[in-house]
Protein backbone atom coordinates (compact mmCIF):
# COMPACT_ATOMS: atom_id res chain seq x y z
CA UNK A 1 0.00 0.00 0.00
CA UNK A 2 1.37 3.31 -1.08
CA UNK A 3 0.49 6.86 -1.44
CA UNK A 4 0.76 8.61 -4.83
CA UNK A 5 1.42 12.10 -4.95
CA UNK A 6 0.41 14.58 -7.59
CA UNK A 7 0.49 18.38 -7.93
CA UNK A 8 -2.83 20.49 -9.12
CA UNK A 9 -4.73 20.56 -12.18
CA UNK A 10 -4.57 16.76 -12.84
CA UNK A 11 -6.46 16.59 -15.62
CA UNK A 12 -8.76 13.93 -17.41
CA UNK A 13 -6.28 13.79 -20.29
CA UNK A 14 -3.62 13.02 -17.96
CA UNK A 15 -5.46 10.66 -16.40
CA UNK A 16 -6.55 8.30 -19.30
CA UNK A 17 -4.99 10.28 -22.40
CA UNK A 18 -8.07 10.89 -24.81
CA UNK A 19 -5.59 8.94 -27.96
CA UNK A 20 -5.77 5.55 -25.58
CA UNK A 21 -9.09 5.73 -24.63
CA UNK A 22 -10.89 3.98 -26.92
CA UNK A 23 -11.84 1.16 -24.95
CA UNK A 24 -14.90 0.91 -22.46
CA UNK A 25 -13.31 -2.62 -20.26
CA UNK A 26 -12.15 -1.21 -16.83
CA UNK A 27 -8.68 -3.54 -16.61
CA UNK A 28 -7.49 -2.07 -20.39
CA UNK A 29 -8.33 0.90 -18.75
CA UNK A 30 -6.48 0.34 -15.70
CA UNK A 31 -3.24 0.25 -18.06
CA UNK A 32 -3.69 3.33 -19.49
CA UNK A 33 -3.88 5.01 -16.13
CA UNK A 34 -0.99 7.95 -16.11
CA UNK A 35 0.34 6.38 -18.96
CA UNK A 36 1.86 9.58 -20.17
CA UNK A 37 2.43 12.08 -17.26
CA UNK A 38 3.51 9.18 -14.68
CA UNK A 39 4.46 6.06 -17.19
CA UNK A 40 5.26 3.95 -13.35
CA UNK A 41 1.84 4.45 -12.25
CA UNK A 42 0.37 1.91 -13.73
CA UNK A 43 3.46 -0.49 -13.82
CA UNK A 44 3.80 -0.08 -9.93
CA UNK A 45 0.18 0.48 -8.79
CA UNK A 46 -0.93 -1.77 -6.22
CA UNK A 47 -4.98 -2.95 -4.83
CA UNK A 48 -5.57 -0.44 -2.15
CA UNK A 49 -3.19 2.36 -3.14
CA UNK A 50 -3.73 6.12 -2.80
CA UNK A 51 -3.94 8.84 -4.28
CA UNK A 52 -3.42 12.36 -3.14
CA UNK A 53 -3.61 15.59 -4.82
CA UNK A 54 -3.42 19.07 -4.63
CA UNK A 55 -5.93 21.66 -6.19
CA UNK A 56 -8.60 21.14 -8.56
CA UNK A 57 -7.83 17.04 -9.47
CA UNK A 58 -9.85 15.78 -12.55
CA UNK A 59 -10.36 18.61 -14.40
CA UNK A 60 -11.11 19.05 -18.09
CA UNK A 61 -13.02 16.27 -19.81
CA UNK A 62 -15.94 14.93 -18.40
CA UNK A 63 -14.56 11.24 -19.43
CA UNK A 64 -15.30 8.45 -16.60
CA UNK A 65 -12.61 6.17 -18.23
CA UNK A 66 -10.84 8.55 -15.75
CA UNK A 67 -11.99 7.54 -12.24
CA UNK A 68 -13.09 3.97 -13.71
CA UNK A 69 -9.48 3.36 -14.48
CA UNK A 70 -8.01 4.20 -11.05
CA UNK A 71 -10.64 2.54 -9.24
CA UNK A 72 -9.76 -0.49 -11.84
CA UNK A 73 -6.02 -0.18 -11.18
CA UNK A 74 -6.61 -0.55 -7.43
CA UNK A 75 -6.81 2.90 -6.03
CA UNK A 76 -8.52 3.05 -2.37
CA UNK A 77 -9.35 6.71 -2.03
CA UNK A 78 -8.68 9.89 -3.60
CA UNK A 79 -7.76 12.59 -1.53
CA UNK A 80 -6.80 16.31 -2.91
CA UNK A 81 -7.40 19.45 -1.65
CA UNK A 82 -9.99 20.08 -4.27
CA UNK A 83 -11.20 18.19 -7.04
CA UNK A 84 -12.74 18.77 -10.43
CA UNK A 85 -16.75 18.86 -10.05
CA UNK A 86 -17.68 16.47 -12.91
CA UNK A 87 -14.45 14.07 -11.85
CA UNK A 88 -15.95 14.06 -8.30
CA UNK A 89 -19.55 13.14 -9.45
CA UNK A 90 -18.26 10.50 -11.45
CA UNK A 91 -15.77 9.07 -9.06
CA UNK A 92 -18.92 8.99 -6.35
CA UNK A 93 -21.07 7.35 -9.18
CA UNK A 94 -18.59 4.40 -9.46
CA UNK A 95 -18.25 4.10 -5.98
CA UNK A 96 -14.58 5.24 -5.28
CA UNK A 97 -14.65 7.40 -2.80
CA UNK A 98 -12.70 11.16 -3.13
CA UNK A 99 -11.95 13.33 0.12
CA UNK A 100 -11.56 16.93 -0.10
CA UNK A 101 -8.95 18.04 2.53
CA UNK A 102 -7.23 21.43 2.28
CA UNK A 103 -4.29 20.06 4.34
CA UNK A 104 -3.79 17.30 1.91
CA UNK A 105 0.13 18.34 1.74
CA UNK A 106 1.07 17.18 5.15
CA UNK A 107 0.53 13.33 3.71
CA UNK A 108 3.78 12.13 2.37
CA UNK A 109 4.38 9.11 0.11
CA UNK A 110 5.54 6.80 2.62
CA UNK A 111 3.08 7.31 5.26
CA UNK A 112 0.13 5.24 6.44
CA UNK A 113 -3.28 6.52 6.51
CA UNK A 114 -6.79 5.92 7.60
CA UNK A 115 -10.07 6.85 6.16
CA UNK A 116 -12.93 7.59 8.31
CA UNK A 117 -15.67 8.62 5.33
CA UNK A 118 -17.92 9.41 7.91
CA UNK A 119 -16.65 11.55 10.28
CA UNK A 120 -14.44 13.35 7.28
CA UNK A 121 -11.20 12.43 9.04
CA UNK A 122 -7.83 11.21 7.60
CA UNK A 123 -5.61 9.39 10.31
CA UNK A 124 -1.88 9.66 9.21
CA UNK A 125 -1.01 6.51 11.63
CA UNK A 126 2.46 6.23 11.67
CA UNK A 127 2.45 10.09 13.02
CA UNK A 128 -0.18 9.74 15.25
CA UNK A 129 -1.84 12.78 12.93
CA UNK A 130 -5.62 13.11 12.20
CA UNK A 131 -6.49 15.91 9.39
CA UNK A 132 -10.21 16.87 9.37
CA UNK A 133 -11.41 16.83 5.76
CA UNK A 134 -14.90 18.25 4.70
CA UNK A 135 -17.44 16.02 5.87
CA UNK A 136 -19.90 14.62 2.55
CA UNK A 137 -23.36 15.48 2.14
CA UNK A 138 -25.26 12.30 3.69
CA UNK A 139 -26.83 11.76 0.20
CA UNK A 140 -23.51 11.05 -1.30
CA UNK A 141 -22.43 9.08 1.38
CA UNK A 142 -24.86 6.41 0.77
CA UNK A 143 -24.21 6.67 -2.78
CA UNK A 144 -20.60 5.72 -2.07
CA UNK A 145 -21.69 3.66 0.50
CA UNK A 146 -24.05 1.89 -1.86
CA UNK A 147 -21.23 1.57 -4.39
CA UNK A 148 -22.58 3.32 -6.69
CA UNK A 149 -24.83 5.56 -7.82
CA UNK A 150 -26.44 2.58 -9.89
CA UNK A 151 -26.34 0.18 -6.55
CA UNK A 152 -27.74 3.16 -4.75
CA UNK A 153 -30.82 3.28 -7.28
CA UNK A 154 -31.51 -0.61 -7.45
CA UNK A 155 -31.40 -0.28 -3.14
CA UNK A 156 -33.91 2.56 -2.99
CA UNK A 157 -35.62 2.27 -6.36
CA UNK A 158 -35.74 5.66 -7.18
CA UNK A 159 -33.31 8.62 -7.21
CA UNK A 160 -35.18 11.02 -4.79
CA UNK B 1 -33.46 38.04 -0.78
CA UNK B 2 -33.56 37.33 -4.63
CA UNK B 3 -32.45 34.28 -6.81
CA UNK B 4 -30.31 33.87 -9.66
CA UNK B 5 -31.18 33.20 -13.12
CA UNK B 6 -29.50 29.63 -12.20
CA UNK B 7 -31.17 29.46 -9.08
CA UNK B 8 -34.03 30.23 -10.65
CA UNK B 9 -34.15 27.41 -13.52
CA UNK B 10 -33.12 24.80 -10.77
CA UNK B 11 -35.90 25.35 -8.22
CA UNK B 12 -38.43 24.97 -10.99
CA UNK B 13 -36.67 22.04 -12.35
CA UNK B 14 -36.48 20.74 -9.13
CA UNK B 15 -40.18 21.53 -8.18
CA UNK B 16 -40.09 23.78 -5.06
CA UNK B 17 -40.10 27.65 -4.73
CA UNK B 18 -36.31 28.54 -3.46
CA UNK B 19 -32.94 26.72 -3.96
CA UNK B 20 -30.06 28.29 -2.48
CA UNK B 21 -25.98 27.36 -2.72
CA UNK B 22 -24.99 24.27 -1.26
CA UNK B 23 -28.05 21.99 -1.07
CA UNK B 24 -28.71 18.91 -2.76
CA UNK B 25 -31.95 18.61 -5.24
CA UNK B 26 -32.84 16.05 -7.47
CA UNK B 27 -33.88 18.09 -10.90
CA UNK B 28 -36.29 17.21 -14.14
CA UNK B 29 -34.14 17.03 -17.37
CA UNK B 30 -35.26 18.69 -20.00
CA UNK B 31 -32.53 17.63 -22.42
CA UNK B 32 -30.00 14.88 -21.98
CA UNK B 33 -26.75 13.94 -24.35
CA UNK B 34 -23.69 12.08 -24.90
CA UNK B 35 -21.86 11.02 -28.03
CA UNK B 36 -19.38 8.40 -29.15
CA UNK B 37 -16.61 8.63 -26.78
CA UNK B 38 -19.33 9.12 -23.16
CA UNK B 39 -22.07 6.86 -24.23
CA UNK B 40 -19.98 3.54 -24.65
CA UNK B 41 -19.07 3.04 -20.77
CA UNK B 42 -23.05 4.42 -19.55
CA UNK B 43 -24.84 1.49 -21.95
CA UNK B 44 -24.21 -1.37 -18.79
CA UNK B 45 -25.40 0.92 -16.36
CA UNK B 46 -28.22 1.89 -18.02
CA UNK B 47 -29.37 -1.38 -18.67
CA UNK B 48 -29.01 -2.62 -14.86
CA UNK B 49 -31.57 0.12 -14.26
CA UNK B 50 -33.76 0.48 -17.05
CA UNK B 51 -34.70 -0.73 -20.73
CA UNK B 52 -35.87 2.14 -22.43
CA UNK B 53 -35.15 5.83 -22.48
CA UNK B 54 -37.29 7.93 -20.09
CA UNK B 55 -38.66 9.68 -22.87
CA UNK B 56 -37.57 9.59 -26.77
CA UNK B 57 -37.77 13.23 -27.18
CA UNK B 58 -35.37 14.37 -24.72
CA UNK B 59 -32.82 12.15 -24.80
CA UNK B 60 -29.93 12.87 -28.30
CA UNK B 61 -26.86 10.56 -28.91
CA UNK B 62 -24.33 12.15 -31.14
CA UNK B 63 -21.61 10.59 -33.11
CA UNK B 64 -18.95 13.23 -33.63
CA UNK B 65 -15.93 12.79 -31.58
CA UNK B 66 -14.63 10.19 -34.24
CA UNK B 67 -16.83 10.01 -37.76
CA UNK B 68 -16.65 8.43 -39.57
CA UNK B 69 -14.84 5.63 -37.16
CA UNK B 70 -10.98 6.20 -38.20
CA UNK B 71 -9.77 2.65 -36.73
CA UNK B 72 -10.94 -0.80 -36.05
CA UNK B 73 -11.17 0.59 -31.95
CA UNK B 74 -13.61 3.51 -33.03
CA UNK B 75 -15.86 1.56 -35.21
CA UNK B 76 -16.62 -1.10 -32.75
CA UNK B 77 -17.31 1.62 -30.22
CA UNK B 78 -19.56 3.04 -32.84
CA UNK B 79 -21.43 -0.15 -33.46
CA UNK B 80 -22.14 -0.94 -29.74
CA UNK B 81 -23.53 2.39 -29.34
CA UNK B 82 -25.89 1.39 -32.60
CA UNK B 83 -26.99 -1.37 -30.44
CA UNK B 84 -27.34 0.50 -27.78
CA UNK B 85 -29.98 2.93 -29.49
CA UNK B 86 -31.41 0.78 -31.12
CA UNK B 87 -32.43 -1.20 -27.49
CA UNK B 88 -33.27 1.60 -25.59
CA UNK B 89 -35.76 2.93 -28.21
CA UNK B 90 -33.56 6.55 -28.90
CA UNK B 91 -34.82 8.17 -31.34
CA UNK B 92 -32.47 11.23 -31.94
CA UNK B 93 -29.31 10.10 -33.39
CA UNK B 94 -27.08 12.54 -35.57
CA UNK B 95 -23.33 12.37 -37.37
CA UNK B 96 -23.68 16.22 -38.73
CA UNK B 97 -21.37 17.68 -36.74
CA UNK B 98 -20.34 18.78 -33.31
CA UNK B 99 -22.80 17.60 -30.11
CA UNK B 100 -23.34 21.53 -28.73
CA UNK B 101 -23.63 23.23 -31.91
CA UNK B 102 -26.31 20.94 -32.89
CA UNK B 103 -28.03 21.03 -29.82
CA UNK B 104 -27.73 24.73 -29.65
CA UNK B 105 -28.96 24.38 -33.55
CA UNK B 106 -31.81 21.99 -33.34
CA UNK B 107 -33.19 21.52 -29.51
CA UNK B 108 -32.17 23.89 -26.69
CA UNK B 109 -34.71 26.63 -25.50
CA UNK B 110 -33.89 28.92 -22.82
CA UNK B 111 -35.09 27.97 -19.28
CA UNK B 112 -33.98 23.89 -20.32
CA UNK B 113 -31.82 21.77 -18.11
CA UNK B 114 -29.27 20.47 -20.16
CA UNK B 115 -27.14 17.87 -18.85
CA UNK B 116 -24.81 16.34 -21.35
CA UNK B 117 -22.17 13.99 -20.81
CA UNK B 118 -19.75 15.96 -22.02
CA UNK B 119 -17.66 18.52 -19.95
CA UNK B 120 -18.41 21.47 -22.74
CA UNK B 121 -21.83 21.22 -22.33
CA UNK B 122 -21.71 24.71 -20.61
CA UNK B 123 -21.78 26.17 -23.91
CA UNK B 124 -25.81 25.88 -23.75
CA UNK B 125 -25.97 28.50 -21.25
CA UNK B 126 -25.57 30.88 -24.14
CA UNK B 127 -29.13 30.42 -24.63
CA UNK B 128 -30.09 31.02 -21.69
CA UNK B 129 -30.34 27.37 -20.72
CA UNK B 130 -28.78 25.80 -17.11
CA UNK B 131 -26.14 23.42 -18.78
CA UNK B 132 -23.55 21.53 -17.04
CA UNK B 133 -21.36 18.39 -18.19
CA UNK B 134 -21.50 14.93 -16.49
CA UNK B 135 -19.93 11.44 -16.69
CA UNK B 136 -21.23 8.70 -18.36
CA UNK B 137 -23.06 6.88 -15.13
CA UNK B 138 -24.68 10.00 -14.45
CA UNK B 139 -26.04 10.36 -17.83
CA UNK B 140 -27.08 6.75 -18.07
CA UNK B 141 -29.31 7.89 -14.60
CA UNK B 142 -30.92 10.62 -16.67
CA UNK B 143 -31.44 8.15 -19.53
CA UNK B 144 -33.22 6.18 -17.44
CA UNK B 145 -35.25 8.38 -14.92
CA UNK B 146 -34.99 12.06 -16.56
CA UNK B 147 -33.31 13.16 -13.91
CA UNK B 148 -30.59 14.48 -11.94
CA UNK B 149 -28.75 15.22 -8.66
CA UNK B 150 -27.39 18.57 -8.34
CA UNK B 151 -25.60 20.89 -5.76
CA UNK B 152 -26.83 24.38 -6.28
CA UNK B 153 -23.87 26.17 -6.90
CA UNK B 154 -22.34 29.50 -5.39
CA UNK B 155 -22.85 32.33 -8.20
CA UNK B 156 -19.67 34.63 -9.87
CA UNK B 157 -21.36 37.15 -11.65
CA UNK B 158 -19.02 38.97 -14.76
CA UNK B 159 -20.02 42.43 -16.07
CA UNK B 160 -17.98 42.08 -19.26
CA UNK B 161 -18.04 46.11 -20.19
CA UNK B 162 -16.60 48.55 -22.96
CA UNK B 163 -15.98 47.72 -26.73
CA UNK B 164 -13.69 45.71 -28.59
CA UNK B 165 -10.87 46.63 -30.79
CA UNK B 166 -10.54 45.78 -34.47
CA UNK B 167 -9.41 42.30 -34.50
CA UNK B 168 -10.38 41.40 -31.00
CA UNK B 169 -13.05 38.59 -30.47
CA UNK B 170 -15.15 36.85 -27.79
CA UNK B 171 -12.50 34.08 -27.75
CA UNK B 172 -9.99 36.60 -27.29
CA UNK B 173 -12.29 37.81 -23.86
CA UNK B 174 -12.81 34.52 -22.44
CA UNK B 175 -8.83 33.86 -22.46
CA UNK B 176 -8.74 36.82 -21.01
CA UNK B 177 -10.96 36.10 -17.87
CA UNK B 178 -9.72 32.57 -17.53
CA UNK B 179 -5.71 33.78 -17.36
CA UNK B 180 -7.48 35.91 -14.59
CA UNK B 181 -9.55 33.92 -12.65
CA UNK B 182 -6.91 30.97 -13.48
CA UNK B 183 -8.14 26.81 -13.97
CA UNK B 184 -9.13 26.13 -10.76
CA UNK B 185 -10.79 30.14 -10.03
CA UNK B 186 -13.89 29.03 -10.56
CA UNK B 187 -14.64 25.21 -9.33
CA UNK B 188 -18.01 24.07 -9.22
CA UNK B 189 -19.37 28.05 -9.37
CA UNK B 190 -22.19 29.39 -11.94
CA UNK B 191 -21.08 32.40 -13.22
CA UNK B 192 -23.63 34.34 -14.57
CA UNK B 193 -22.61 36.82 -17.71
CA UNK B 194 -23.34 40.33 -17.67
CA UNK B 195 -22.59 44.05 -19.17
CA UNK B 196 -23.03 45.55 -22.68
CA UNK B 197 -20.67 43.70 -24.43
CA UNK B 198 -22.89 40.40 -23.58
CA UNK B 199 -25.93 42.08 -25.24
CA UNK B 200 -24.02 43.16 -28.17
CA UNK B 201 -22.45 40.30 -29.18
CA UNK B 202 -24.16 38.12 -31.30
CA UNK B 203 -25.19 34.44 -30.42
CA UNK B 204 -22.23 32.65 -31.96
CA UNK B 205 -20.23 34.83 -29.70
CA UNK B 206 -21.76 34.02 -26.99
CA UNK B 207 -21.65 30.19 -27.09
CA UNK B 208 -17.89 30.99 -27.71
CA UNK B 209 -17.88 32.37 -23.97
CA UNK B 210 -19.86 30.18 -21.88
CA UNK B 211 -18.14 27.06 -24.20
CA UNK B 212 -15.01 27.96 -22.13
CA UNK B 213 -16.29 28.47 -18.60
CA UNK B 214 -15.41 24.69 -17.58
CA UNK B 215 -11.71 25.78 -18.30
CA UNK B 216 -12.10 27.40 -14.98
CA UNK B 217 -13.60 24.67 -13.38
CA UNK B 218 -17.26 26.38 -13.74
CA UNK B 219 -20.31 24.34 -13.41
CA UNK B 220 -21.80 26.05 -15.85
CA UNK B 221 -22.28 30.19 -17.47
CA UNK B 222 -25.39 31.67 -18.40
CA UNK B 223 -26.40 34.78 -20.21
CA UNK B 224 -29.89 36.17 -20.07
CA UNK B 225 -32.16 35.09 -22.84
CA UNK B 226 -33.15 37.63 -25.28
CA UNK B 227 -34.54 38.32 -29.13
CA UNK B 228 -31.29 37.51 -30.34
CA UNK B 229 -31.41 34.36 -28.64
CA UNK B 230 -34.98 33.53 -29.95
CA UNK B 231 -33.77 34.42 -33.45
CA UNK B 232 -30.95 32.31 -33.57
CA UNK B 233 -32.57 29.05 -32.39
CA UNK B 234 -35.88 29.80 -33.92
CA UNK B 235 -37.78 28.02 -31.25
CA UNK B 236 -40.05 29.58 -27.75
CA UNK B 237 -38.18 29.28 -24.04
CA UNK B 238 -39.23 30.01 -20.63
CA UNK B 239 -36.77 33.57 -20.54
CA UNK B 240 -35.88 33.71 -16.88
CA UNK B 241 -33.78 36.98 -15.61
CA UNK B 242 -31.92 37.29 -12.06
CA UNK B 243 -33.49 39.31 -9.29
CA UNK B 244 -32.39 42.42 -8.31
CA UNK B 245 -31.53 41.22 -5.14
CA UNK B 246 -29.96 38.26 -6.10
CA UNK B 247 -26.84 37.24 -3.84
CA UNK B 248 -23.39 36.83 -5.50
CA UNK B 249 -20.33 35.32 -4.12
CA UNK B 250 -18.51 37.52 -6.29
CA UNK B 251 -18.89 40.34 -9.16
CA UNK B 252 -16.29 41.05 -11.36
CA UNK B 253 -15.79 44.10 -13.77
CA UNK B 254 -13.75 43.00 -16.75
CA UNK B 255 -13.11 46.19 -19.04
CA UNK B 256 -12.27 45.06 -22.50
CA UNK B 257 -11.52 48.16 -23.81
CA UNK B 258 -7.69 47.80 -24.10
CA UNK B 259 -7.63 44.15 -24.88
CA UNK B 260 -5.51 43.01 -27.36
CA UNK B 261 -5.14 39.54 -29.27
CA UNK B 262 -4.84 36.59 -26.79
CA UNK B 263 -2.98 33.04 -27.04
CA UNK B 264 -2.99 30.34 -24.22
CA UNK B 265 0.47 28.63 -24.22
CA UNK B 266 1.52 25.21 -24.04
CA UNK B 267 0.15 23.35 -21.40
CA UNK B 268 -2.72 25.07 -19.70
CA UNK B 269 -5.62 27.21 -21.10
CA UNK B 270 -4.99 29.65 -18.10
CA UNK B 271 -0.96 30.45 -19.61
CA UNK B 272 -2.35 33.28 -21.13
CA UNK B 273 -0.46 36.47 -22.84
CA UNK B 274 -0.94 39.21 -25.13
CA UNK B 275 -0.34 38.12 -29.18
CA UNK B 276 3.04 40.35 -28.93
CA UNK B 277 4.63 38.04 -26.55
CA UNK B 278 4.18 35.02 -29.06
CA UNK B 279 4.04 36.61 -32.39
CA UNK B 280 6.89 35.04 -34.90
CA UNK B 281 6.71 31.49 -33.39
CA UNK B 282 7.06 29.08 -36.43
CA UNK B 283 3.79 26.68 -36.41
CA UNK B 284 3.16 23.35 -38.44
CA UNK B 285 -0.39 23.62 -38.13
CA UNK B 286 -3.50 25.83 -37.85
CA UNK B 287 -7.07 24.40 -36.62
CA UNK B 288 -10.18 26.29 -37.04
CA UNK B 289 -12.97 24.52 -35.70
CA UNK B 290 -14.65 22.73 -32.99
CA UNK B 291 -17.57 23.59 -30.61
CA UNK B 292 -15.99 26.52 -29.25
CA UNK B 293 -15.12 28.50 -33.15
CA UNK B 294 -16.02 26.43 -35.85
CA UNK B 295 -19.51 28.58 -36.64
CA UNK B 296 -20.31 30.97 -39.39
CA UNK B 297 -19.02 33.89 -37.96
CA UNK B 298 -15.65 32.39 -37.23
CA UNK B 299 -15.55 30.80 -40.41
CA UNK B 300 -16.11 34.05 -42.30
CA UNK B 301 -13.42 35.75 -40.24
CA UNK B 302 -10.85 33.33 -41.34
CA UNK B 303 -11.73 33.59 -44.88
CA UNK B 304 -11.39 37.23 -44.95
CA UNK B 305 -8.24 36.94 -43.85
CA UNK B 306 -7.36 34.00 -45.99
CA UNK B 307 -8.81 35.44 -49.01
CA UNK B 308 -5.73 36.13 -51.76
CA UNK B 309 -3.48 34.78 -49.29
CA UNK B 310 -1.88 30.94 -49.20
CA UNK B 311 -1.35 29.03 -46.83
CA UNK B 312 2.57 29.07 -45.82
CA UNK B 313 4.46 26.04 -47.51
CA UNK B 314 5.05 22.87 -44.56
CA UNK B 315 1.94 24.53 -42.97
CA UNK B 316 -1.19 22.26 -42.61
CA UNK B 317 -4.39 24.53 -41.59
CA UNK B 318 -7.30 22.48 -41.01
CA UNK B 319 -10.98 24.08 -41.16
CA UNK B 320 -13.66 21.64 -39.72
CA UNK B 321 -17.06 23.06 -39.80
CA UNK B 322 -18.29 23.00 -36.55
CA UNK B 323 -21.97 21.34 -37.79
CA UNK B 324 -23.45 20.40 -40.86
CA UNK B 325 -25.92 23.62 -40.87
CA UNK B 326 -22.74 25.91 -40.57
CA UNK B 327 -20.89 23.45 -43.44
CA UNK B 328 -23.73 24.22 -46.21
CA UNK B 329 -24.27 28.22 -44.88
CA UNK B 330 -20.23 28.60 -45.57
CA UNK B 331 -20.43 26.74 -48.76
CA UNK B 332 -23.46 29.07 -50.41
CA UNK B 333 -21.76 32.13 -49.27
CA UNK B 334 -18.12 31.11 -51.04
CA UNK B 335 -16.22 30.75 -48.04
CA UNK B 336 -15.27 26.85 -48.59
CA UNK B 337 -14.02 27.54 -52.02
CA UNK B 338 -12.02 30.57 -50.84
CA UNK B 339 -10.29 28.48 -48.42
CA UNK B 340 -9.50 25.40 -50.39
CA UNK B 341 -7.75 28.01 -53.16
CA UNK B 342 -5.83 29.20 -49.97
CA UNK B 343 -4.68 25.62 -49.67
CA UNK B 344 -6.69 24.87 -46.61
CA UNK B 345 -7.78 21.27 -45.96
CA UNK B 346 -11.75 21.16 -45.00
CA UNK B 347 -12.93 18.36 -43.38
CA UNK B 348 -16.24 16.87 -42.60
CA UNK B 349 -18.00 18.29 -39.21
CA UNK B 350 -17.16 16.83 -36.41
CA UNK B 351 -14.68 17.24 -33.72
CA UNK B 352 -11.67 16.67 -35.93
CA UNK B 353 -8.27 17.12 -34.92
CA UNK B 354 -9.89 18.76 -31.50
CA UNK B 355 -9.00 15.51 -29.56
CA UNK B 356 -5.87 14.34 -31.43
CA UNK B 357 -7.45 10.77 -32.10
CA UNK B 358 -7.90 11.76 -36.02
CA UNK B 359 -7.74 14.11 -38.86
CA UNK B 360 -4.50 15.94 -38.09
CA UNK B 361 -2.63 14.48 -35.15
CA UNK B 362 0.81 16.18 -33.99
CA UNK B 363 4.02 14.38 -34.22
CA UNK B 364 6.62 15.31 -31.25
CA UNK B 365 7.89 18.91 -31.00
CA UNK B 366 5.38 20.00 -33.79
CA UNK B 367 3.24 23.46 -32.56
CA UNK B 368 -0.25 24.02 -33.57
CA UNK B 369 -2.42 26.70 -33.17
CA UNK B 370 -5.97 26.17 -32.47
CA UNK B 371 -9.46 27.29 -32.11
CA UNK B 372 -10.30 24.95 -29.73
CA UNK B 373 -10.54 25.35 -26.33
CA UNK B 374 -8.03 23.31 -24.42
CA UNK B 375 -4.30 22.98 -25.16
CA UNK B 376 -3.40 19.96 -22.53
CA UNK B 377 -0.40 18.03 -22.80
CA UNK B 378 -1.07 14.76 -25.30
CA UNK B 379 -4.23 16.76 -26.40
CA UNK B 380 -4.28 17.22 -30.45
CA UNK B 381 -1.43 14.32 -30.67
CA UNK B 382 1.97 13.60 -29.44
CA UNK B 383 2.48 14.60 -25.61
CA UNK B 384 6.07 16.16 -26.76
CA UNK B 385 3.83 18.88 -28.74
CA UNK B 386 2.86 22.11 -28.53
CA UNK B 387 -0.65 23.74 -28.43
CA UNK B 388 -1.28 27.52 -28.55
CA UNK B 389 -4.75 28.91 -28.27
CA UNK B 390 -6.01 31.57 -30.17
CA UNK B 391 -8.94 33.22 -32.34
CA UNK B 392 -10.21 32.30 -35.39
CA UNK B 393 -8.69 35.39 -37.42
CA UNK B 394 -4.96 34.89 -34.98
CA UNK B 395 -5.26 31.23 -36.44
CA UNK B 396 -5.90 32.41 -40.05
CA UNK B 397 -3.22 34.73 -39.85
CA UNK B 398 -0.81 32.46 -38.70
CA UNK B 399 -1.49 29.77 -40.96
CA UNK B 400 -0.78 32.54 -43.63
CA UNK B 401 2.48 33.84 -42.32
CA UNK B 402 3.85 29.73 -40.72
CA UNK B 403 4.26 31.47 -37.55
CA UNK B 404 2.05 33.27 -35.07
CA UNK B 405 1.05 36.09 -36.05
CA UNK B 406 -1.20 39.33 -35.34
CA UNK B 407 -4.68 39.30 -37.36
CA UNK B 408 -4.71 43.14 -37.25
CA UNK B 409 -2.30 43.12 -40.37
CA UNK B 410 -4.99 41.67 -42.18
CA UNK B 411 -7.82 43.37 -41.39
S1 LIG C 1 -14.98 19.95 -30.52
FE1 LIG C 1 -13.41 19.39 -29.04
S2 LIG C 1 -14.04 20.34 -27.15
FE2 LIG C 1 -15.82 20.39 -28.50
S3 LIG C 1 -16.98 18.53 -27.99
FE3 LIG C 1 -15.58 18.00 -29.65
S4 LIG C 1 -13.73 17.19 -28.66
FE4 LIG C 1 -14.91 18.30 -27.11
Amino acid sequence: MRIWRFGDNINTDYITPGRLNLTDDPKELAKIAFKEYRPEFSEKVKKGDIIVAGKNFGCGSSRETAPVALKAAGIRAVIAKSFARIFFRNAINIGLPVIICKEADIIKEDDIVEIDLKKGIINIVNRNVALQCEKLPEFILKIIEAGGLINYIKIHGKLG
Amino acid sequence: MGMTLVEKILAKAAGVEKVSPGEIIIAKVDIAMSHDTTTPLAIKPFFEIAERVFNENKVVIFFDHVVPPANIRSAILHKKIRDFIEKAGIKNVHMEGVCHQVLAEKYVKPGDIVIGADSHTCTHGALGAFATGVGSTDIATVYALGKIWLRVPETYRMNILGKLKRGVYAKDVILNIIGYIGADGAVYKSIEFHGDLIKEFSVSSRLTLTNMVIEMSAMNGIIEADEKTLDYIGRKGTIFHSDKDAEYEEVFDFEMNDLEPQVAKPHSVDNVTDISEVEGLEIDQAFIGTCTNGRVEDIRIATQILDGHKVKEGVRLIVTPASNRVYLECLRKGYIEKLLRAGAIVTNPGCGPCLGRHQGVLAPNEVAISTSNRNFMGRMGSPEAKIYLASPATVAASAVEGKIADPRRYL
